[in-house]
């Protein structure tokens, strides 16, 4: 079949405009896989692109004549033949600062480093810089100075337009770093080429990947992630179904329950376990005037339906969150978004053996890192969601925390103090300031766990000897 | 945490009067008839000060970005600026200053947008229809609509969206 698609759209956002939510068929009971996430971070649309398998169609773009094939279970490595005479000879790069990920926190740090003139690398897994605000139509909280006020995908324009002036910061798109190595270099996997990179330090602002959760039909083509809905609608104007349920009232599910409004989707009820809403009270008035039930104390219990969502059965929880027998709902529904959560992409760091600790209020393991954001491999930095989930405005000032520590260890003299001065007052802004809030406590708290001071750094470096170093 | 400490609001997603007065967030009674003034139902202490820029008339203070907003009453014209602006949706102006009707300022962000004369669905803090009002004024500041509905005086403070009929 030929199908139409718009420049700049993904293969799975172009194939869900015309109505093919089903990717491919799970390995052993040839199940049917629906998108999840939307953003690369997991297998749920793999498909064979142009005989190559595995591809994730999320974040592949279109073009003239690609050829798409669902994909049945385990496919087969591809011949030489198929990815021959399209291979690129490896490239070497040096650079002071390498950069994984561009979304808020990667960009922001770059422009910070940028603008003192240091070299740097950003790659990035998506064939768009801007990361999760590119999706974000909503007007952002916090000051003037912070962005406030400007639509998410109105600060991503805006940080990559002003990043587009500086030659001295290289772009990598479809690119994902997969390891770091002795000798500190990265390895960087582009579309046809390898890159071997080595940076004098590294940033990872490698965002986040939405959580799952555990019932029966859960893997049915219409349960999502509820920023994969916002991804189709929002980015490529993609209607993602008629009829929704969300389950999870934070800050998420309350804002995609309104977009979803807003794309002309009905929204049955978001479901909440806790016995009150998880986000913020405006956002929640926000989906309620417009008639949206918010059912605390209830979850999911089963999505069912043949070849995709038809329905969910939801279930009001006691005091322990066990399921109150007799209280089960069926919802007709052809969406089920989870909105339950997201958990760091610390991938990286626990590959380069990097000491993590699990911290609960920050959705999973991170890296422990000092104040000015640096692990223990030494010269190895983390920001934004990669350093526990909080949200954009945090991992955009977190981005330049990180670049100004660096910057101040690269530059001299005057400039260095007044790197350092400048880093100091962001900080002393983001703890004391602005993560005073009681609304922020719990991500305040985890921050707080996966914090140490530099000597109790030096001594967890001395009891697990980092194996690589980027000083 | 115990229940019985979280507001009812946190339970809901609807704030009531009683509890918008008891946070200092409600004019009072002479204020709200004399003319125009802005109702900033924001109870919670978000990290934000968006409206504390927006107002053209100097009229909302906060010392710390995690403060609730406080209007100067005197100072607050009614202009609507905060009711485009604020990135919560949480901003609406009252008018109670008229004989036989109130007029209620609310944004706006769904499509089809309301022209003047359109007669458009009242909505409550529950999404209940509550009746039809005429739309008197509408502008736009970066895709928030910013509509001016008539209603009935006993709804000025009930009514806080609207829905227009495809």
């Amino acid at each position: 079949m030929e199908i139409e698609a718009y420049e700049g759209e993904s293969i799975a956002a172009a194939l869900y405009a015309i109505g093919i939510d089903v990717f491919s068929y799970s390995s052993k009971l040839g199940r049917p896989r629906g998108a999840f996430c939307m953003i690369g971070k997991c297998s749920s649309c793999f498909m064979v692109v142009d005989g190559v398998p595995n591809t994730r169609t999320c974040i592949e773009p279109v073009r003239d004549g690609v050829r798409v094939e669902r994909q049945k279970g385990l496919a087969p490595v591809p011949s030489e033949k198929t990815v021959d005479g399209s291979v690129e000879p490896e490239e070497v790069l040096e650079t002071d600062v390498l950069i994984v990920g561009g979304g808020p926190a990667g960009l922001s740090a770059a422009l910070e480093l940028a603008r003192y003139g240091l070299n740097v690398v950003i790659v990035n897994e998506h064939f768009k810089l801007g990361g999760q605000l590119v999706k974000q139509t909503h007007k952002f909280f916090g000051s003037k100075e912070l962005f406030g006020g400007l639509r998410g995908f109105q600060i991503a324009e805006m940080l990559s337009e002003q990043l587009s002036k500086y030659d001295n910061v290289k772009v990598l798109l479809q690119s994902a770093a997969y390891g770091v190595f002795r000798g500190g270099w990265v390895g960087v996997a582009s579309r046809n080429k390898l890159y071997r990179i080595k940076p004098r330090a590294v940033i990872v602002a490698a965002g986040a990947t939405e959580q799952y959760l555990a019932f029966p039909g859960n893997d049915l083509p219409g349960v999502m992630g509820a920023g994969g809905a916002q991804t189709l609608m929002n980015e490529y104007g993609i209607k993602p179904g008629d009829r929704a349920l969300v389950v999870g009232s934070g800050n998420v599910g309350l804002i995609v329950s309104y977009q979803l409004l807003q794309a002309g989707v009905k929204v049955e009820a978001i479901l909440e376990i806790m016995p009150q809403i998880g986000g913020w009270f405006v956002h929640a008035a926000k989906v309620r005037r417009y008639g949206v039930p918010i059912l605390t104390s209830h979850t999911i219990k089963a999505a069912w339906g043949r070849e995709r969502v038809e329905g969910a059965t939801i279930v009001r929880v006691d005091e322990k969150f066990q399921p109150v027998p007799g209280s089960e709902r069926d919802i007709e529904c052809d969406l089920v978004l989870l909105a339950i959560g997201l958990a760091p992409d610390t991938r990286l760091f626990a590959q380069a053996g990097a000491v993590m600790r699990w911290i609960p209020e920050l959705g999973g393991p991170v890296p422990i890192r000092t104040r000015r954001l640096e692990t223990s491999i030494p010269g190895m930095y983390v920001a934004g969601d990669a350093s526990g989930i909080e949200e954009a405005t945090t991992a955009m000032i977190e981005g330049r925390i990180a670049a100004l520590a660096i910057a101040s260890k690269f530059l001299d003299g005057e400039r260095a103090k007044r790197v350092e001065e400048e880093m100091e007052k962001l900080l002393d802004f983001l703890w004391n300031e602005y993560r005073a809030s009681p609304l922020l406590a719990r991500a305040r708290a985890g921050k707080e766990k996966a914090t140490v001071s530099e000597e109790e750094m030096e001594r967890l470096r001395k009891e697990h000897p980092p194996l690589v170093s980027f000083r | 945490m115990v229940l019985e400490s979280v507001p009812t609001y946190r339970r809901t997603g609807i704030v009531s009067v009683e509890e918008l007065k008891s946070l200092g967030l409600l004019p009072p009674e002479e204020r709200l008839r004399k003319g125009p003034v802005a109702i900033l139902e924001c109870p919670e202490p978000i990290p934000c000060n968006i409206c504390v820029d927006a107002c053209p008339s100097g009229a909302i203070k906060m010392d710390r970005i995690v403060d609730l907003p406080r209007v100067d009453w005197d100072k607050c014209t009614g202009c609507g600026t905060c009711v485009a602006l604020c990135p919560g949706l949480a901003a609406f102006v009252v008018d109670l200053s008229k004989p036989d009707k109130a007029y209620v300022t609310v944004p706006h962000e769904f499509l089809p947008v309301p022209r003047v004369g359109d007669e458009v669905w009242l909505l409550g803090r529950d999404g209940r229809r509550l009746g039809k009002g005429k739309v008197v004024k509408v502008w736009e500041r970066n895709r928030t609509w910013v509509v001016t509905v008539e209603v009935p005086k006993e709804l000025a403070m009930e009514v806080r969206a609207i829905w227009v009929e495809r």
